[in-house]
Formats: C-alpha cells, sequence, structure tokens
C-alpha cells in the first residue's frame, strides 16, 4: 500500500471538494467541455515546469511512495493527476463559494 | 534559476495574466478572496503529507528554507500561480459562452 501514499493525498483532494457538485448544484462537471479547456492547458503549463524543475534539481521523488509509473524526463504519474486533480478542486471551489456569497466572478 | 526565482516568476505571470492578458481581474473580486483561503487550507493538509512523509523532497541549494507545515513557502507561490490561472482560465472560457 505504500506506493497509493502520493494518490491517496489525491483521493483526498477530490473527496473533499467533490461532494460540492451534488449538494451544491455548482454543475463543474455538466459544463464538462469548460471544464476540459480549463484543467488540460493549466496542467500542460505546469507539467512543463515540473520537467524543468525535476531536469535543475529542485525537487525529487520517493517513488516507493508512488504508482511507481514514471514517463520520460523522470516525470511521475502521480505528478500529472496532481495537476488535474487540484484544478478540477480549485473550480469546484470557486462555484462553490460564488454560490453561497452570491458574489460575481466575471462571466455572468 | 532557482525554485524561489520560479515561483516569483509563476506568480507574476499568473497576475500579469489575470489583470492585463486575459483581463479577468479575479484578483479584484470578493469570490476569489473568499476561495483562495479554503484552497490554502487544503492545499496546507495535503502538501504536508506530500512533503512530511519524503514524497516530495526539496534541494535545501534550490529554495529559501523558510517551512510552513513541512513544505517551502515556495510551494504557496507555485499554488497560487497554479490556482490563480487555472480560475482565470475558467471564468475567460465562460465569458465566451463555453459551457
Amino acid at each position: 500500500m505504500r506506493h497509493l501514499a502520493y494518490v491517496s493525498v489525491l483521493a483526498g483532494c477530490l473527496v473533499a471538494a467533490i461532494w460540492l457538485e451534488p449538494v451544491l448544484r455548482v454543475g463543474v462537471f455538466r459544463r464538462w467541455r469548460r471544464l476540459l479547456l480549463t484543467v488540460l492547458p493549466v496542467a500542460a503549463v505546469f507539467v512543463l515546469w515540473d520537467l524543468a524543475a525535476i531536469a535543475a534539481g529542485h525537487w525529487h521523488f520517493d517513488e516507493s511512495q508512488m504508482t511507481g509509473v514514471v514517463f520520460p524526463g523522470g516525470l511521475p504519474l502521480d505528478e500529472v493527476l496532481f495537476f488535474l486533480v487540484v484544478p478540477v478542486c480549485a473550480v469546484l471551489g470557486l462555484e462553490a463559494v460564488r454560490k453561497v456569497l452570491r458574489r460575481p466572478a466575471g462571466d455572468e | 534559476m532557482t525554485y524561489t526565482a520560479a515561483a516569483v516568476l509563476g506568480v507574476l505571470v499568473a497576475v500579469a495574466l489575470d489583470l492585463f492578458v486575459l483581463r479577468v481581474r479575479l484578483l479584484g473580486r470578493v469570490v476569489f478572496w473568499a476561495t483562495y483561503p479554503l484552497i490554502v487550507f487544503f492545499q496546507l493538509l495535503s502538501n504536508s503529507i506530500l512533503t512530511g512523509r519524503d514524497i516530495v523532497m526539496y534541494d535545501p541549494a534550490a529554495i529559501l528554507g523558510w517551512r510552513i507545515a513541512y513544505a517551502p513557502i515556495e510551494d504557496l507561490l507555485f499554488g497560487f500561480a497554479m490556482v490563480l490561472l487555472t480560475l482565470d482560465l475558467w471564468v475567460w472560457w465562460g465569458r465566451r459562452g463555453v459551457d
């Protein structure tokens, strides 16, 4: 189970945010095209940053606590999932706060 | 370039995109500043596991060494840039009628 440590943290983030979709009816997953167009460019940019940081030695990983799937450049699958999960959670958070506070975000 | 410099640059780029390029200007919105503390709370929680358990380790020469809940302060800047860019794009597409 040790190799699931990183993805367990990501699963925890998803669990903490995903209930906002049905409970507050934020409709983030219903707007899946917009979600993909938001999350994929962000993930692409931050994967590039990650690759550069790995190459520069800014950080490294304990692969015994990760899935073990590693892409070229030493990029672990776990990191790619991070850059997909965190933006989705952020959008869920924004839409939930918008719904509760009834304040504009600029796209009304 | 150190992680410190890269993280500061990342924030500056995200802020410039928000204010001048995408012109979404979430930085001027209550809804952003009400959302961001919630995100930071969960970031500190999850990041403290990733760094406290040494799943992710940092080159001491690449960071200042100031840490919050085990994570280098640079991670907060990295996270801010990522969250601001994400929410800017989400609102930007919404303005263009993409749903």
